[in-house]
Formats: structure tokens, sequence, C-alpha cells
């Protein structure tokens, strides 16, 4: 935790202006939802599914290397549109005003380990309520990582840059598992608990369809180029993990990204929640082609303040949110992906390290504000 | 093995291979009224009727098992990219040769799916369609002697029958504003001059509105027609005061057009309908608090409208988002975030 409070020159007056601010921003997007955003997710999807329906049939001849080549690129990206721009946003709800069962958060179910009804517990619920609270948000870390220079060192930790490495590559697993909570449950009594157990079901379930498409079935359609096809299944969940899994770490992990107590969030009024999604979150800078692929999780802050509009509407908000970190001078965290993945792994490697306990303790927002 | 089996076989066969998708969310890219897919339709065509009413061609999906006139079907249309659905009466004949259908809208003020499709809806849009249903239809045995009494946009079914099946003695009494606002009225005029119907037009911002007692000298033997009535509620009303008064009830079938009205107030009575609880509850309480209180089990998750872990269907009224004021009513398919909405007048929750 820095040992400055970034936000202390704010009154609790100019933090509930900032809020009600913010909240104008998400009704005029909400006002202006309509047919042009309603054709454009249907327009992904429907690109989506076709880049991958052929990818998957260039794969049935593999066998010669151009054509593995072509079609393990298609799948990576098709499978990076799946869980990105659709996948995602679609489960947060971001498309349920459309009334479209197909495209509804109810009912989507993504090309992922973890099964949506799971994943949307963990990350809408606990994730986005409790963003960067330690103790509270386990996506810091994951639960297998120290984050915060305040967290008390062990020897464990020299091993998180390899921890981080092998999630990275197999991080669906790492998320299922993650989902699953799997550390908490796996001890003792816990394990029998009928409802984690279900839970580990559902998840085994979903292992099973996705290991059998993609190593099983495919490459047996694709008969002599039943190897290279398997192996191109491989190397684009591969890709789409490091990916996807890079993209989310630049969203919380970036140095000048402020990581909370667990007490400074006790009656935490709108315009604070807002403020700690503001300084919780770190954006990635690029082009559209790249905002897109990260599933406009580049605009990690416009997705933290409002995480249920539109994917497609966060570059225009981006701009307006822009303007008020500005104006209650407040640093907007954000930087190309090469500089944001090397600042995340930065921190990641450093935090693998024993450090001197920091000499100023974080302080106490909620009580500031009542002395302010 | 059976056919059906060995297909159910290979269904499942490319299920694997589509996971976590189905087969159909592939086929649909390319094929979406194949058979076997969800029933949709495919508008072909917008033909202006009257100067607020017009006729919407629609070819529909391969599953589409055909209709009997007087029926009516629910279409769903994306209106502003919000799916929308409403019925309305088919006004094809069961016969037509190419297969496709016709139904005729009327826009009604503020009616966002009426005036979207009279005014804006273009030929070659994809629409959901239900299968036809509806029991204001005509019997078997055909009757010697037949009354249609319309008004307005009740027109619609009966333009379905007119169209459909003659009869030898068809007398209707149709009521709209003026002249020109009396749907398909040349088709009307024409099969007068056919001599294959007998109409009187009934204009009311002239004439007034239809004295149903003006019947027996409209039509004098109208005890004796089998009778169908469409229209607003007035009309239907008193049509059935007077066919009872009569005695002759049973040759008099109607069709209510429900317009849903929902009076958008602040708070109202709850139902949890799936609970069997109803519950007072203020405008300003989220209904997951007011489900709770009630001993409701209610899903919930942030309890800030960000999670959608709390949505469950609103199955009758409307209520309020507590952030926006943006006011929710009751359609099929209609889910709401129970932590960030409150009860706009009575409304029924399904848990
Ligand atoms: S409980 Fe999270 S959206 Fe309602």
């Amino acid at each position: 935790m820095t040992a400055i409070d970034p936000t202390a020159h704010l009154t609790a007056e100019q933090i509930e202006e900032l809020g009600r601010e913010l909240d104008a921003i998400r009704d005029e997007v909400i006002a202006g939802r309509g047919e042009k955003d309603a054709a454009y997710i249907r327009k992904v999807i429907s690109a989506q599914r076709t880049l991958e329906l052929v990818s998957r049939g260039v794969l049935l001849f593999s066998i010669f290397p151009p054509a593995w080549l072509l079609g393990t690129a298609g799948l990576s990206v098709a499978k990076i549109m799946d869980n990105m721009e659709i996948g995602h946003n679609i489960l947060h709800g971001q498309w349920d005003w459309m009334r479209d069962p197909k495209i509804h958060s109810t009912t989507w179910e993504w090309d992922h380990v973890s099964p949506s009804e799971q994943w949307k517990h963990s990350h809408n619920e606990l994730h986005h309520t409790y963003t960067n609270v330690i103790g509270k948000d386990n996506d810091l870390g994951y639960g297998i990582m120290r984050v915060d220079e305040d967290q008390r060192w062990h020897p464990i930790h020299l091993g998180q840059p390899l921890w981080n490495f092998i999630n990275a590559c197999f991080f669906e697993y790492g998320i299922a598992a993650y989902d699953l909570e799997l550390g908490k449950n796996l001890h003792k009594r816990r394990r029998k608990n009928p409802e984690f157990r279900a839970r580990a079901k559902a998840v085994g379930r979903k292992i099973r369809k996705q290991v059998l498409k993609d190593y099983v079935i495919h490459p047996l359609l694709s008969g002599p180029s039943f190897l290279p096809t398997l192996a191109a299944t491989f190397t684009a969940n591969l890709v789409r993990n490091i990916w996807s899994h890079s993209v989310i770490m630049c969203g919380h992990f970036p140095e000048g990204v402020q990581v909370f107590e667990r007490r400074s969030i006790k009656g935490e009024t709108r315009g604070q929640w807002y403020l700690r999604q503001m300084m919780g979150s770190a954006n990635i800078s690029g082009s559209k082609a790249m905002h897109f692929m990260t599933g406009n999780l580049s605009h990690q802050i416009e997705h933290h303040l409002f995480p249920d509009l539109p994917s497609n509407r966060y570059a225009e908000v981006a701009v307006k949110v822009r303007a008020l970190f500005e104006k209650y001078e407040l640093e907007y965290v954000t930087g190309p992906l090469p500089k944001q993945v090397f600042s995340a792994w930065h921190k990641v490697v450093r935090l693998s390290l024993p450090n001197k306990k920091p000499k100023v303790k974080t302080p106490d927002r909620a009580q500031e504000l009542v002395a302010a | 093995m059976t056919s059906t089996a060995l297909r159910s076989r290979a269904w499942k066969l490319l299920e694997m291979v589509t996971t976590p998708l189905l087969p159909s969310d592939y086929l649909d890219l390319v094929s979406p009224l194949r058979a076997g897919a969800d029933l949709r339709g495919r508008i072909e065509a917008v033909h202006p009727e009257t100067g607020d009413a017009a006729t919407i061609v629609i070819r529909p999906g391969r599953g589409w098992r055909g209709h009997t006139a007087g029926q009516y079907v629910r279409i769903g249309i994306d209106v502003d990219g919000v799916r929308l659905w409403r019925a309305y009466s088919l006004t094809s004949p069961t016969n037509r040769q190419d297969g496709r259908i016709t139904i005729t809208v009327k826009a009604i003020p503020d009616g966002k799916v009426s005036n979207h499709l009279v005014r804006r809806a273009k030929p070659g849009t994809l629409i959901q369609l239900d299968q036809p249903t509806g029991d204001f239809v005509l019997p078997q045995a055909k009757p010697a002697k037949v009354l249609y009494l319309t008004a307005g946009s009740g027109i619609t079914p009966v333009m379905g029958m007119l169209r459909d099946t003659e009869f030898d003695d068809v007398v209707m009494v149709h009521c709209a504003p003026q002249p020109q606002d009396v749907i398909f009225r040349s088709e009307l005029h024409d099969l007068v001059a056919d001599k294959k119907l007998r109409l009187t037009e009934v204009h009311t911002d002239t004439d007034g509105m239809l004295d149903i007692a003006r019947l027996d000298e409209l039509v004098p033997d109208w005890a004796e027609r089998e009778t169908w009535a469409c229209g607003p509620a007035g009309l239907l009303d008193t049509a059935e005061k007077h066919w009872s008064e009569h005695g002759v009830l049973e040759r008099l079938h109607t069709e209510r057009f429900r317009p849903t009205i929902v009076v958008a107030g602040d708070g109202g009575e709850v139902t949890f309908s799936a609970t069997g609880k109803t519950v007072d509850a203020d405008g300003a309480t989220p209904l997951l608090d007011i489900g709770e209180e009630a001993g409701v089990l209610m899903p919930s998750g942030c309890r800030m409208g960000i999670c959608f872990g709390c949505v469950t269907p609103l199955k009758a009224g409307a209520v309020r988002d507590l952030r926006t004021g943006e006011i929710t009513e009751a359609e099929p398919g209609v889910l709401i975030q129970t932590c960030v909405s409150a009860a706009a007048g009575p409304c029924d929750i399904e848990r």
C-alpha cells in the first residue's frame, strides 16, 4: 500500500459530487442504448462463430504447415473473442437489456472450463463488489500471490513468478479452481460439503466436454491430421490463456494501482465506491483492434465503474471519465500493453522478495472523511 | 437401431463438436428459417393500408404449422435493440399459394411495436414467431347466415375469415371514425360489388357510436345469424348483453384485444407467485429486501446492481429502477434486478 493516500485531497462533498457526475455519464449511455449497439454484438457473435468454423475447417488439413498456421491463428483469435468481448461482457449482463434469450447473462455459456454460473459469482459478485480490497477480493493475486508490501512475506513467495507463469499458461483451469475456491475447499471436512461437491461436479462436466471437443473429437475428425490438430488446439488454448491472463493482470496489478484495507470499505458511500474503482483499476492504451481483442478490458477503469454498460461504449465513456480524473486531480493509470504487462510482472517479482515494512500505514479513508 | 435413434445419436455427436454452443447456433448463421430451428419469420413486404395501418407480409420458418382463419400470432421484434412481443390477428387466407402469412397492424398512440411495424419495419428483418393460437375461428360446419360485427382494428381477424371462407349470406357491420380509416376498404367494396358481402359502414365521427338497438334496422335477422364480433371492450360488452337478452348468446363469438394497461405508481402490492406470498411494498425499498423480509428465498449477490446475481422474472405489473427511475413493465422474458428495483404499482415476481 502506498504511504500516501492519493485521494486525501478530496473532501466528502467532492467525492459525492464525483459520484453524481459518474451516475450522469452512466444514465446518458443507458438512455442512448439501442439498435446500433444490438447490431454490434450480433455482428461480433456471428463473426466469432464464422471464424471458429472456418478455422476448425482449415485445421482438418493441418497436416500441411500453412493450414496449421492459419487454422491455429484463427482459432486462437476466435477463442479470445469468445472469452473476452463476448463471454465476459455478456456474463456481466451488459446485453441483458436486449431481452434476447440467446444473448443473455442467464443463458450464456462460454468456451472456458469454468461454468459461467460459477464464474459470475466469483467475478461479478465478489471481485466487482470488493475490488482490490485485500482479503475480500481474491482476484488480487488469486490467493496464490503476495500483492502488497504490507502483506507478510513467507519463503514460499519466492516461487510466485513461477506460479504466475504456470497460471498464465493454464489460466482457464486456474480460474475454474479459483471459482471453486479449491484451496479452501480441499481442506478437511469441506470436501464433503454437498454444495461444493455439486459445483465441483459441474466443473468436471464442463472440463470433460471441453477436453473431449478440443483434444479428441476435432483431432479425430481430422483423420491423418490428428496430431497437428491436437497441437493446434492446444496452442490456441495456450495463446488464449496467456493473452487473457496478461490483459487481466494489467487491470489491477500495474504500479500506481491502489489496494484497500478491509476496514476502509465499511459504510462506503456510492461516491467512495466509485472512487475505489477508479483508484483500483488500470487501463491499456492502444488501437481499436487492441481494445477489441481485450474485450474492451483495456478500458478496465470504465468497466469497473460501469460493469453493466455495453462494452462498445467504453471508449466514448473513457473520454468523459478521464476528464473527471483530471478535474479531481487523480492519477489515471494507463499505458501500452507491453509497458503494463512489464509493470505487473515487475511487481510480482519484486513482491516475491521480502521488503522492509513501510513506515507509514495507509490512512483509513473512512475515518479521515469523518474528520474532514 | 431405428432411424430416429440414429439421428439423435448423430445429433449428440454434433453437440460434442460444437460445445459449449449448440449445432443450431451455427446453423442459424446460414439458415434461420430451416425446419427444426426456433420458429422465426422474415418480413418480406410492408403495404400501407390507411394512414396509420399497414399489412406486414411474413415468410414463416419451416416449422410453421399453419393457422385457422380468425387466429392470432405472437411476434417478437427488436425495437431500438430491445425484443418486444405482441399478438396480432392473421389476415391472410389459410390457403395462400406462396406460403406467406400477413398481419395487419394499426399504429396506436405510443405503441412501440405497432408504430415500429407500420412506419419503420424493413423487408428482410428477421422476427420471432409463436405458433398461431386463438379460438375465435369459424366452425367446421358452414352456418347458413353470418354476421360480422367489427370496429377499428377489430376487423383484422374477420378479414382473415372473409378471405378464407365464402358463405352464401354474409353481412358485415363495421365501425370506424371516417371512411378513410376503414382498413381494407377497397377490398371490402370489391366483395360488395361481386355480391359476396353486404356491408354497412358506421362512421362514428359523423354517425356517433353504434347503438346496438340499431341492429334491428341494419340487419333485421341478426338474431338468426352466427355472429363473430371483434372490437373495443365497450362494443363487445353491449353486444354480449344484447345477444343474451334475446336468448341467442350461443350464436355470438367474440374476440377481445386486451391491451395491458399498466399504471406505474409508487409502490404497490407485490406477489411472489412461486411462494404464494403477497405483501405491500413502498416505492423506495428494493424488491430483494421486500422478498427477504417476507421470508421468500431470493437469489442475491452484490446488492448494488452490478453482479446480475438477483435477476428474476417479472410476471405482471411494473417496477422502477431505483438508480435511473426507469419503469419496466412485465412482458414475457423480462427479468429484473431485484436489488435495484422497487414496486411501481402492483406486481408479480416469480419467486
Ligand atoms: S444482487 Fe447484484 S445485481 Fe442485484
